[in-house]
């Protein structure tokens, strides 16, 4: 990943920050310039809350190259409780307890990394509450 | 706008043809079709494809290939949409005759897969590189998300799935031109190895080279090149998200329901005005939903369409007898264009064992993405 | 008077058992847990590091304290295992707990003191009055040889403390450091594990640092073992801090709870912090901790810490480390294991 590219997206990643537009409401993730929704082009910042709940799931066991070490691994989408949908990897789970409805937090894990000499992406994955 | 017609058509098999290039194989295709109808030139091409640049590592695709077609000075205009790449290059080549713009247009689609590259990598530049594909996620596991959320709304099973892989391999083993001739059991679908769950290998249609191509004209001029032309009655393309997280309802194509429903107003028909239809099945799931999305069956009974024969060769409405991506293989910038080779063979009644009785309307739908775009249109037997 | 405001901790859920480790390599598991006084240790997944656990034990910090992230005017980062050879931990770290960009960041390297070696400065700077808040942390993903001692403890984990000037959880009561040039542990620039020299580890580096700079800081504060509630000092193994505990006449009850060592092993730079942390989670009011480090090469910081009423207030805020060390878990085999730490070659 260009680093350039990578950096753009940090508060996204990082913090996860989202929008709340002032037109309809709709909860942006990540922001973008115009909503949707309603085409709205007023924003107020919102900071994503770090849990949620599964609203559908893989396990992905053909992996893409760079994710190849880490397969068989669970990835959802996941609603937060702004409803903010992200897709996320899961980690530290049983691969068959992430079903629509699991309830997961969100922390804060390394997404990849370029071979051995590139850079280090970050990010959040899910992890089920239990 | 004028009335459009295809006119002829031509498309190398697909498989692993280790022996073609992109080239060898846009220009076998395109020449079956120019010679079909004995024309010797045409006023512009379009070429339907995903991504050369990172196949094959071409880029600026329409002049080398109209060049290797021995058309240098032809208009030629590559067409991108992902897998839609060869539905959205029709489109573009029906605007350009029905505008009045050009007369003889060729729209081909080709795609070369298997020459070293990560199909995996690639294939996911067609999801939204930061919000999905950063995370790990594959197109497998993109719909394998759509089947996972069309099971827990609608009671989808994974027979019903594996019994839409066993039709279309059975439709596909009659198609001399299909990757894989050979049928499955509902056993052997369900068996086969996971690739993102609940789907697996046989769930998935495969990595393919191949294209694709079709003439067309104005319906006025068609008999200048063919006996049997088939009228183009619309054209439907629609956009949705790009991310499937941004999807209220992740188990729903809207793109394919608005696509389909500019279709069937342009066309003036309804969905049961159909008489046999070639859709994206690159998953098992995709056919479900976007049958559904067609409104072929009622939302959250498209599961049971495949198990019940309802849309096998000799039911009510046969989806995919060509074997479908699934079968007849996936390259992906030309299956838009054999999926409307597939309809043009029915509704001349040239399609062989695979022959829908009496067909006079058919219907192609081609798929971008995990379902971001979505190309429609409707065949008219003249 | 400055004093700690908020601290938390994050240890991975992976594991590994000191039998698994022993019988990789053909030794009585039996023998080497008893000798080392060593369960099992935790390991870091593949998409964890000194980066991540810090993220998620600064969080835990900053929910305790419960200030903005924005007055936060310097983070430092000790770890030995900082993923990048040049480009700080800190900066990541800083944009994710969203502190700065005014703010002081660097990354300390100590062998296994760096942790508190970064509690030092912050409480310094703090006490200074040059930044209102300073959040140190120490976190590593140790490395250990295969077949090497350091392979039964070398984990990973790590602890975050902020400090400020007001609301303290608890006062700094004293501090002080000790420090000589001791080559008992080592790692050059390029190479994957570290070195050491066996049993010199031993009486010249660890104990000597320690009970010396304990003896220090209690001669200094004026108080004696029997005053404290609880003492942890650095936990390379399970043996050597309850001996240095002994040694200097604190009791097993005094050093248990931050011992932490037999089931999360030796997280580096994030072991004292973490202990402390631990002992934190169960302390009352008005109760003194003492937190002695040692860092090869050699040296080591104590603290002398009294928690206040607000630490009982504000500790339910974040989960305590016996809790991360008891929940969820996944044993690994030793091969998992080996992939996890990238000790199997592979292909680009």
């Amino acid at each position: 990943m260009p680093s350039p590219r990578y950096w753009r997206e940090i508060p996204a990643r990082y913090r996860l920050e989202a929008a709340r537009c002032g037109g309809c409401g709709a909860i942006l993730y990540p922001v973008r310039r115009i909503c949707p929704a309603c085409r709205g082009e007023t924003f107020s910042p919102v900071k994503l809350s770090r849990r949620g709940k599964v609203i559908t799931s893989t396990v992905i066991h053909a992996a893409p190259t760079e994710f190849q070490m880490e397969a068989p691994y669970a990835m959802a989408v996941v609603e937060t409780p702004e409803g903010a949908r992200l897709m996320v990897q899961v980690a530290d789970c049983d691969l068959e307890e992430v079903v629509p409805g699991t309830e997961v937090t969100l922390e804060f894990r390394r997404i990849r990394k370029e071979g051995k000499g590139g850079i280090l992406c970050y990010g959040h994955k899910a992890v089920p509450v239990r | 706008m004028r009335e459009v017609a295809v006119v002829s058509a031509g498309m190398t098999p697909f498989g692993e043809l280790w022996r073609h290039s992109l080239r060898d194989l846009f220009v076998e295709a395109s020449l079956e079709a120019l010679r079909n109808a004995r024309a010797d030139s045409v006023d512009a091409v379009y070429v339907g494809n995903m991504s050369g640049g990172q196949f094959v590592g071409q880029e600026h695709l329409a002049p080398l290939l109209v060049d290797q077609l021995g058309f240098r000075g032809v208009a030629a205009t590559r067409v991108e949409s992902a897998c839609a790449s060869g539905g959205a290059a029709l489109r573009a080549a029906f605007l350009d005759v029905a505008s009045g713009m050009s007369d003889v247009v060729l729209a081909a689609g080709v795609e070369k897969m298997n020459d070293g590259a990560d199909v995996t990598g690639v294939l996911a530049s067609a999801a939204d590189q930061e919000a999905e594909v950063y995370h790990g996620v594959t197109f497998p596991g993109l719909y394998a998300m759509i089947a996972r959320a069309h099971m827990e709304q609608h009671g989808t099973t994974l027979e019903d799935l594996a019994a839409v892989s066993v039709k279309n391999h059975r439709h596909g083993a009659l198609n001399p031109k299909a990757q894989f001739r050979q049928e499955v059991t509902l056993e052997q679908v369900m068996n086969s190895s996971l690739v993102a769950d609940p789907l697996r290998l046989l769930h998935c249609s495969p990595v393919s080279d191949g294209a694709a191509a079709v003439l067309l004209c104005p319906l006025s001029r068609a008999k200048e090149f063919t006996d049997r032309p088939v009228r183009i009655r619309a054209s439907g393309l629609a956009t949705s998200s790009m991310a499937l997280a941004e999807r209220r309802d992740p188990a729903f194509l809207d793109a394919v329901r608005l696509s389909a429903s500019r279709a069937y107003k342009m066309a003036g028909l309804s969905p049961s005005g159909i008489d046999v239809a070639e859709v994206h099945d690159c998953f098992s799931i995709a056919e479900i939903c976007v049958i559904e999305a067609l409104c072929f069956v009622e939302p959250g009974r498209g599961g049971q369409a495949a198990r019940t024969g309802e849309t096998a060769l000799g039911g009510r409405l046969p989806v995919n007898p060509s074997g479908g991506l699934k079968s007849k293989g996936h390259p992906v910038g030309a299956t838009g264009i054999a999926q409307v080779i597939e309809i043009f063979d029915q509704l001349r009644g040239a399609a062989g064992e695979r022959q829908v009785a009496d067909a006079a309307i058919g219907l192609t739908q081609n798929m971008g993405g995990s379902g971001a775009s979505s190309v429609v249109h409707i065949f008219e037997r003249v | 008077m400055a004093g700690i405001v908020g601290y938390g901790a994050f240890i991975p859920r992976n594991r590994i058992k000191t039998e698994e480790i022993a019988r990789q390599w053909g030794k009585d598991p039996v023998a080497v847990r008893r000798g080392l006084l060593l369960e099992e240790k935790s390991v870091p997944g593949l998409d964890e590091d000194t980066i991540t656990i810090s993220v998620e034990a600064g969080r835990a910090a900053l929910e305790r304290a419960g200030i903005d992230p924005q007055r936060v005017g310097a983070l430092y980062i000790g770890s030995e295992s900082h993923p990048y050879a040049v480009k700080p931990s800190g900066t990541v770290v800083a944009e994710a707990l969203g502190v700065g960009p005014e703010v002081h960041v660097a990354d300390f390297e100590f062998a296994c003191k760096a942790g508190t070696e970064a509690m030092f400065v912050a409480l310094s700077l703090v006490e200074s009055g040059r930044v209102e808040y300073a959040l140190a942390i120490g976190a590593d993903t140790s490395q250990g040889a295969p077949n090497d001692a350091l392979e039964y403890s070398a984990s990973a984990g790590g602890a975050a403390y902020l400090f400020g000037p007001r609301e303290l959880l608890a006062d700094v009561v004293e501090t002080y450091s000790y420090t000589t040039d001791t080559p008992d542990f080592w790692r050059r620039e390029g190479e994957f594990y570290p070195r050491h020299t066996g049993r010199f580890t031993g009486e010249p580096a660890y104990f000597r640092h320690v009970s010396t700079a304990a003896r220090a800081i209690l001669e200094r504060a004026g108080l004696r073992p029997a005053d404290f509630r609880y003492a942890v000092f650095h936990m390379p193994n399970g043996k050597f801090p309850l001996s240095v505990g002994a040694e200097l006449g604190f009791t097993r009850q005094q050093l248990e709870p931050g011992w932490v060592v037999p089931t999360m092993g030796n997280t580096y730079s994030g072991s004292s912090p973490t202990g402390l942390a631990a002992a934190l989670d169960v302390a009352d009011p008005g109760d003194l901790v003492l937190i002695t480090s040692f860092g090869s090469g050699a040296g080591s910081d104590a603290f002398v810490l009294r928690a206040t009423e607000l630490l009982l207030e504000r500790r339910s805020r974040a989960p305590t480390v016996r809790s991360m060390l008891e929940g969820k878990r996944r044993y690994l085999t030793y091969g998992q294991y080996a992939k996890y730490r990238e000790k199997i070659l592979l292909n680009e």
